[in-house]
């Protein structure tokens, strides 16, 4: 990546993830399917590519989300909080086909953030006297008992925001947010799709969420499906 | 006569008197979600969702639900007035941090040391903790509600838990469907037991040794 590309935007979702290899490393935003990179990651199903780590707090449904990719064989190992929606992972995890690190959802996005911002490790008292906590140095401060967490990177994250601006700020909708922000500031190369591109200058720079300084590549994604997991709603009066 | 135990809703509705005003609490799944039914909108309480949501409303009317805009359940969900949403990362430097006040959640096993487990079964399909070690670890009041037995009438509440830990000596109070507890250095000090339950009958269907509280026990009756 030597050469600064005049546009970081992309006209296909193919197109911006060409350089994923097998066996990479990404990072996938959402919070079950809830801000999710759709169009990112059909692309990655298309594309074939395999053997891939994911570090994303779910695993999608059986046909939605990275539940798509699980389909296709194409992730070798998961870094999760909570995988319990998927039966295909499920299936995958008890035949050995599939690795999975299980992390608490709050030291997973401190260990995504800590990559980011260029601090190796850190201590949080999260999983002390737990299996999350063995084998990992562990130190008092104060009386009390913490334990040391390594910051996580990746190849590639994969975001979804709402909002672009064609230098590449961007700004998510309502919970959409989730990981998506710790998440652009901890691969090599951050591509986010999003639904609308403004014009530049359009954005007023206290709204902006993540800089563009971490958004490599965009993508307008068109046509979202945006899946509901849980459909509530009130009783009807 | 066969003992009446506490219902799902009548557990919520007993949580929900560990609420004071003013105060910003997380609600675990299951049980612990119907605690929001039973908050008065005097109590000004705000709820957070560990995927990034201080203010959570009701769920929204039909035809109103987002797929942009969940809780920690996946759940369709509305804004309060004065809410705010956040990242994952400041929703849980929010939660480890101190800042909220309360966490109810659910629990398989706790023990008398406030020790608790509920996110894995060994040798069954393991779905992840979430954000359960994060709240427990973080929360200055974690409160358990819970079956006080299995279906088999094993008991739950225990010496030393069995299952594998979400966080050691973290809940504060438990409230079963049998009684309430209080978490203390000395052990577990009972405050109340429903009807038609002795002190000795409640300690019989319990592994973790049992206190009277001083003040006395009162009738649990939500």
């Amino acid at each position: 990546m030597s050469t600064i590309r005049k546009s970081k935007l992309f006209e296909s979702a193919l197109e911006a993830i060409h350089d994923i290899q097998d066996g990479a490393t990404l990072m996938v935003g959402g919070f079950g399917l809830c801000g999710i990179p759709e169009h990112l990651i059909e692309a990655l199903r298309v594309k074939g590519v395999k053997d891939l780590t994911c570090i994303s707090n779910n695993a999608g449904v059986d046909d939605f989300g990275l539940g798509k990719l699980l389909q296709t064989g194409q992730i070798r190992k998961m870094i999760s909080s909570y995988v319990g929606e998927n039966k295909i992972f499920e299936q995958q995890f008890l035949s050995g086909k599939l690795q999975v690190d299980l992390i608490p959802q709050g030291t997973l996005a401190e260990r995504i953030r800590a990559g980011g911002a260029g601090i190796p490790a850190f201590y949080t008292p999260t999983g002390v006297g737990t299996l999350v906590a063995e084998g990992k140095e562990t130190k008092i401060f104060d009386g009390r008992e913490y334990v040391l967490e390594r910051a996580l990177k990746a190849d590639f994250a994969l975001i979804k925001g709402w909002r672009a601006d064609p230098a590449g700020n961007l700004q998510y909708n309502m919970t959409a947010m989730n990981f998506n922000p710790m998440m652009a500031t901890a691969a090599k190369v951050t591509v986010a799709e999003v639904e609308e591109i403004v014009g530049e200058g359009e954005m007023n720079p206290l709204a902006i969420h993540t800089p563009a300084i971490y958004v490599k590549r965009l993508l307008l994604g068109r046509g979202y499906e945006k899946r509901i997991e849980q459909r509530t709603v009130q009783p009807r009066a | 006569m066969s003992l009446k135990l506490l219902s799902r809703e009548q557990l919520a509705r007993r949580a929900a008197a560990e609420l004071r005003a003013g105060m910003y609490v997380n609600l675990g799944i299951g049980i612990p979600t119907l605690v929001a039914n039973e908050i008065r909108p005097e109590m000004n309480i705000t709820l957070q969702s560990e995927n990034g949501i201080l203010g959570m409303g009701p769920f929204p009317a039909a035809g109103f639900e987002r797929a942009d805009l969940i809780n920690a359940g996946k759940q369709t969900v509305t804004l309060a007035q004065g809410a705010s949403i956040f990242s994952s990362a400041d929703s849980f430097a929010m939660i480890r941090g101190g800042h909220v006040d309360l966490t109810i959640l659910g629990a398989m096993e706790v023990s008398e040391q406030g020790d608790i487990a509920n996110w894995m079964i060994p040798g069954k399909m393991v779905k992840g903790m979430g954000g359960a070690m994060d709240l427990v670890a973080g929360s200055p009041n974690v409160v358990v509600v819970m079956q006080h037995c299995a279906p088999d009438g094993s008991p739950k509440v225990l010496k030393q838990c069995k299952l594998p830990l979400t966080g050691k000596r973290c809940v504060k109070k438990i409230i079963s469907d049998r009684a309430a507890m209080m978490v203390t250095p000395e052990g577990l000090i009972v405050t109340e037991i429903i009807v038609g339950l002795s002190f000795e009958e409640l300690q019989a269907c319990t592994e973790a040794r049992l206190m009277k509280s001083p003040e006395g026990i009162r009738v649990l009756n939500p």
